[in-house]
């Protein structure tokens, strides 16, 4: 449990959010809700419609394609990006490996959340760049 | 007729235990009573009816109870329009709410709603002993429960707390306790001529607002997000229409001011001036601003009131420290401990497009509950569970009827469902109102689970989902302009969407 100014500055230690402002900081505290899973329970479900932007806070998730572990996530990292910029469901389940602690911010309020932090986008875009080189060595 | 002063259930050993007299309590209780298990049911209130006996401050519901409807009144459809009636395991006493209202407004107002809440209580004869406060829990080595209470000490195999998000809560910046919090308001007429400050834009903080316009001399309302408006989020996120005034006030210049600003400290202020000084920090550019003040209210909610439960091991999240739920309200990490009423909001469901549930008001809560006792009556109690045979011809009228009129899947979207199952040697059973998150992931025989769903764009269109050799499938059905998917077009995609799965039955 944890009040939005603990949760800013949980945010602040994040490479994502280095960029903000204690006050802007505050605002995304504001704006994500906090979610709790336990362990083996689905966040993001495969082909299933409506997710979020996910940000872990404490806990490990499973990237699972048909029941497949593909790829880990940890503290810091994020998901459902991907579903929400293309507007189709999910590619993959993501699964609480252990108590999962999150932030969410519903999908309609992406858009709007990442052009009103620009710098987080580019951020952002870093990290999914990271991930589809990573995802290309992987299959060469 | 119950007598709301007699004092039931004494100290001792109970099989189950309801801690709570609001909405949930006493709506678990009644529906527990129609599963026949025996329970009690303890409140530290004198009376029945929870936080309804305190707030809204300004004394006016947000929820509709519509005196007249396009369905019969006090009819199961009929609930669609009622938010706030309890719902009885029979047929009388339904619909409670409108006869108690004066016609005025069909948004009960604060005394209305306790004096429906009474009345189940009293018409349906629902026991509670008031005045009994839950002080402390301990395991015991069977793995029952044991309650201390103002009484005496009790025990019990399974708990239900129904308890509310009912303790006043304040975030910690410096001189914060300088603040006044929204249950300590005052009467209006003592903000006569005032700079009123107001921390937090929840309906709470615009709730305050709305009332103080006639009175204050300035109001600003802040907090380091931007508010959010029901009428734009399409749903029952943000700030309901009742409250919007404020909003047009400040865009219109009229001594309201409304800022996304962090607050960083409330400092007392100079002899000679406004007895408060707030600062605060823009959210957009950092830049400092500077609030005189003759009152601070920080309207900034509540947390769910756990007492040690957390010591048992029940895990929380969030601001307002909800306990960890399963999808059927049990505590995530402490199996027997259930949870319903406003509390239950700790189970989120699926939550799909960002839209939560409405288990934190009446109108969702009360399915909650009833969907919980059955769950609580066939899994720890043992009892049969009713499962009416549906004839193969007559399931897709009888998904269309619940989707058009179903009130469980009105108010709980996306969050509870009409279940048929499918089994090769029972046929086609109803197996009632299922919470879906519970449907998708849990696994189990071939399923039908349907469901209304809402997206943000403001349609609502029902959304079925086929679970066929363990594997859930979605399929969206077009939304209807007056909503009734009675229609041969509506029947028409079904009976393609259910053909796989009613050829195998």
């Amino acid at each position: 449990m944890a009040d939005s100014a603990e949760i800013a500055d949980e945010l602040a230690g994040f490479a994502l959010f280095a960029d903000l402002t204690t006050p802007q900081l505050m605002g995304v505290a504001h704006a994500f809700e906090e979610a709790w899973f336990k362990d083996g329970e689905r966040v993001l479900r495969q082909g299933m419609t409506g997710s979020g932007l996910y940000l872990i806070l404490d806990g490990q998730a499973s990237i699972r394609v048909d029941g497949e572990e593909r790829a880990k996530l940890s503290r810091g990292e994020f998901f459902g990006e991907v579903s929400i910029l293309l507007g189709e469901p999910p590619v993959a389940d993501v699964v609480a490996l252990g108590t999962l602690r999150c932030l969410v911010l519903a999908s309609s309020a992406v858009e709007g959340f990442l052009n009103d932090h620009p710098t987080l986008m580019y951020r952002m875009l870093q990290a999914s760049a990271r991930r589809l080189r990573n995802a290309n060595r992987w299959r060469s | 007729m119950a007598e709301l002063t007699e004092r039931p259930f004494p100290p001792g050993d109970y099989p189950l235990i309801v801690v709570g007299s609001g909405p949930g309590g006493l709506q678990v209780s009644s529906a527990l009573r129609g599963h026949g298990i025996d329970h009690a049911v303890l409140s530290a209130d004198m009376q029945p009816a929870g936080m309804f006996r305190r707030w809204p401050f300004f004394q006016r519901l947000l929820s509709w109870t519509k005196p007249f409807a396009p369905v019969a009144r006090g009819t199961r459809p009929y609930e669609r329009y009622d938010w706030n009636s309890l719902i009885p395991e029979t047929d009388e006493h339904r619909a409670v709410m409108v006869g108690l209202m004066d016609g005025t407004s069909y948004f009960p107002s604060r005394p209305e709603m306790q004096a429906g809440l009474e009345a189940f209580v009293s018409r349906t004869g629902l026991r509670v002993r008031f005045g009994c406060r839950w002080t402390g829990t301990r395991r015991l080595d069977d793995g029952r429960f044991e309650l201390q209470t103002s009484d005496g000490t009790y025990t019990a195999g399974t708990l239900v707390f129904a308890v509310g998000v009912a303790e006043p809560w304040r975030p910690t910046s410096p001189g914060m306790e300088l603040a006044a919090h929204y249950a300590d308001t005052r009467p209006v007429e003592q903000y006569a001529d005032r700079r009123i400050f107001i921390i937090g834009k929840q309906n709470s903080g615009f709730e305050l607002a709305s009332g103080m316009l006639p009175w204050a001399k300035r109001i600003v309302i802040a907090s380091p997000s931007p508010a959010k408006l029901s009428v734009n989020t399409h749903s029952l996120v943000g700030i309901r229409a009742r409250y919007v005034q404020p909003y047009e006030d400040h865009v219109l210049g009229g001594g309201v001011a409304i800022l996304d600003a962090a607050i960083e400290r409330i400092e007392r202020g100079d002899a000679d001036g406004a007895p408060f000084r707030v600062v605060t920090r823009r959210s957009l550019d950092s830049v400092e601003m500077v609030f005189d003040a003759d009152d601070v209210i920080a309207a900034t909610g509540f947390v769910a009131p756990l007492l040690d439960l957390p010591d048992l091991g029940v895990a929380t999240f969030g601001q307002s420290r909800l306990p960890a739920q399963t999808p059927y309200w049990e505590s995530a990490t402490v199996p027997g401990i259930f949870f319903a009423g406003t509390i239950g909001q700790g189970s989120a469901g699926l939550k799909k497009h960002g839209i939560p549930s409405n288990s934190g008001a009446v109108q969702g809560a009360r399915y909650n509950a009833r969907v919980l006792a059955r769950h609580i009556a066939t899994t720890r109690f043992a009892r049969a569970d009713e499962r009416p045979a549906v004839a193969r011809d007559q399931v897709v009228d009888f998904v269309l009827d619940e989707l058009t009129l179903g009130p469980e899947l009105w108010h709980q979207r996306a969050y509870l469902a009409r279940v048929l199952s499918l089994d090769p040697t029972e046929g086609i059973r109803d197996d009632g109102i299922v919470p879906l998150a519970w449907f998708v992931d849990a696994g189990g025989p071939d399923a039908i689970a349907a469901t209304l769903e809402t997206d943000g764009t403001g349609a609502v269109y029902p959304v079925v989902y086929l679970r066929r050799d363990g594997t859930v499938t979605e399929h969206p059905i077009e939304a209807h302009p007056l909503l009734d998917y009675r229609t041969a077009s509506a029947r028409s995609d079904l009976a393609g969407i259910l053909a796989p799965m009613l050829g195998r039955a």
